[in-house]
């Protein structure tokens, strides 16, 4: 099977002074075109170096990644990203802010296109009548919204959010998970998302990828269906919750705290409509 | 850009000032408060001078300053003048080398462990003692020594808030650029570069002050009937004590006005970094 993100075997190990530390252990993920993956794991396990993976920021030791048919070897204008710290230019207006990428990647839009497109992502997101503010204008969740609209700009095939939502309060993580379903709805894109939050992954997600504590590789695999929790109301569902629990065990697992399941690490989840990926 | 307003310059407000605006100025909080504060601070000087009965050979009361002011009146405009570019030109020529040496340790870790200790080391040197060893070395070259102890004594706080700056730049502003394939110009200009000014404007703010340190050491310490530093030392030898007051009063003046060019300098390139008042 080929995605638009394929992962093939990728090991990474970091050199440190204490000699080589490994990250990621024969990792394969694919994610296909339009598809939108969650990644969660013990925090440390290498969620945030496999993000970097993707966006060819780095490479691996072994194994290979290919974004659209392509093997990554260096950056490429085709990914937008996100991050926990929205990493907004104070200086900028926020309209200049949305417009930053389209400044570095190679585009034959006008200015008045490029704030045009700008100003359309803005409204997207609520942002309308917020253009000319600073962000130290914003409160937290708006200032993500402008940081989700950055890496939106320049229509990314590829979204990578690392933990976008981790530092927002519980009321505005809600809201913002909402305005994921408009943009995709809206705006296509296939999607890497690395989160702590499992309610998170299975509201966003297609797929939630459970990675194993460091060297991490995929330890478990649950498919969310169509039908899945696609809204607040949903979340609260017995079949809502027998996926938590699921996952929350899985954890577990790679945390080391609960012994692992005899079954095989791709399972559907037991009366629910849930189907396995694999 | 029309449509893009700026809360930090308004340069047609400056240009336009109109009387009514000007008397507004004048009255203001900003220009009474400091005022007010030099004026007391004018009072308990004669005050504590009076209630001594001290004559002037141990210390000058203000109201010995304007004769001394009305009689030297030209040697204070030409000698003023003289301190005043010497001090600006070592000053600038700092700005120059203490960024260029800023940007070298703040994006090589090798050359920041290795330039350290000898920029340490260089100003822990008094330069009162570089003083004499500089007039031999270029004996005659009076201009060009006096900006050299400014510059010398000035370039260090730059150097080391630039280099602060650059080398803490949190990791995400880069990979925001670098995913998008930016170059290392690209990125120095786009974000390190902005990011960097307030640290760089503070540090100026510190410079200015120990540039005019710097050029009245050459003036006094190694005489060459030049600059403010000049006029104090002729005042030593003919026991005019008010002169030597009113020297320091002058240099006080000039060394405020260059931290107010820099204050406004700030205000332009950095007016972003400050919060409204709440």
């Amino acid at each position: 099977m080929t995605g638009l993100i394929d992962i093939k075997g990728v090991t990474l190990a970091y050199r440190t002074d204490t000699g080589p530390l490994p990250v990621l252990d024969d990792l394969n993920i694919s994610v296909p075109e339009g598809g939108f993956c969650a990644v969660v794991g013990p925090s440390g396990c290498g969620k945030s170096t496999l993000t970097r993976l993707i966006a060819g920021l780095m490479r691996p030791d072994e194994g290979e990644v290919w974004l659209h048919g392509a093997r990554v070897t260096s950056p490429r204008a085709t990914v937008g990203m996100a991050f926990q710290n929205p990493v907004l230019l104070e200086w900028r207006t926020i309209l200049q802010n949305v417009i930053l990428p389209l400044e570095i990647v190679p585009n034959k839009q006008t200015k008045a296109q490029r704030e045009a497109r700008a100003r359309e992502l803005l409204a997207l997101v609520g942002l309308e009548g917020f253009e000319d503010k600073r962000p130290s204008e914003l409160s937290g969740g708006m200032r993500q919204r402008a940081s989700l609209c950055r890496a939106l700009v320049h229509k990314p095939d590829v979204l990578i959010l690392d933990e976008p939502f981790g530092a927002l309060d519980a009321f505005t993580r809600e809201d913002l998970w909402q305005t994921m379903h408009q943009l995709r709805a809206e705006e296509p894109f296939t999607s890497v998302l690395i989160t702590h939050d499992l309610r998170e992954s299975i509201f966003l997600a297609d797929e939630v990828i459970v990675l194993s504590g460091r060297p991490a590789t995929v330890q478990y695999r649950m498919a969310v269906p169509d039908t899945g929790p696609r809204d607040l109301d949903h979340l609260y569902t017995p079949e809502a919750a027998e996926m938590l629990n699921i996952l929350r065990h899985q954890i577990e697992v790679a945390q080391g705290r609960a012994p692992a399941d005899p079954e095989p690490a791709t399972a559907t989840p037991p009366g629910s409509a849930a189907q396995a990926m694999h | 850009m029309t449509d893009v307003p700026s809360p930090v310059t308004r340069p047609r407000q400056i240009a336009g000032l109109s009387a009514d605006r000007l008397k507004k100025t004048l009255f203001s909080r900003s220009v009474l408060a400091p005022v007010a504060a030099v004026l007391v601070f004018l009072a308990l000087w004669e005050l504590l001078v009076q209630a001594n009965g001290w004559p002037d050979y141990v210390m000058a009361a203000p109201s010995d300053l304007p004769q001394a002011y009305i009689r030297y009146w030209e040697l204070f405009l030409v000698m003023g003048w003289q301190t005043l570019w010497r001090t600006v030109v070592g000053l600038a020529v700092a700005v120059v080398f203490g960024v260029l040496v800023g940007m070298v340790m703040g994006f090589s870790r090798v050359m920041r462990d290795a330039l350290y200790p000898l920029l340490v080391g260089f100003n822990a040197i008094p330069k009162a003692t570089v003083v004499p060893i500089v007039a031999l070395l270029f004996v005659g070259q009076h201009d060009f020594n006096t900006a050299l102890i400014a510059f010398m004594i000035s370039f260090f706080p730059i150097a080391v808030s630039v280099s602060i700056g650059l080398s803490t730049l949190e990791p995400e502003y880069r990979d925001i650029l670098r995913s998008l394939g930016a170059s290392q110009a690209m990125i120095f200009w786009k974000i390190a570069l902005p990011k960097t000014l307030p640290e760089f404007f503070g540090a100026l703010k510190v410079a200015v002050t120990l540039a005019f340190i710097g050029t009245n050491l050459m003036e006094i310490v190694s005489p060459h009937g030049r600059g403010l530093g000049a006029l104090f030392d002729s005042g030593k030898t003919n026991s005019d004590y008010p002169l030597m007051f009113a020297v320091l009063i002058a240099l006080a003046f000039l060394g405020i006005v260059l931290f107010y060019v820099v204050v406004a300098l700030e205000k332009i390139f950095a007016g972003w970094a400050e919060r409204p008042a709440t």
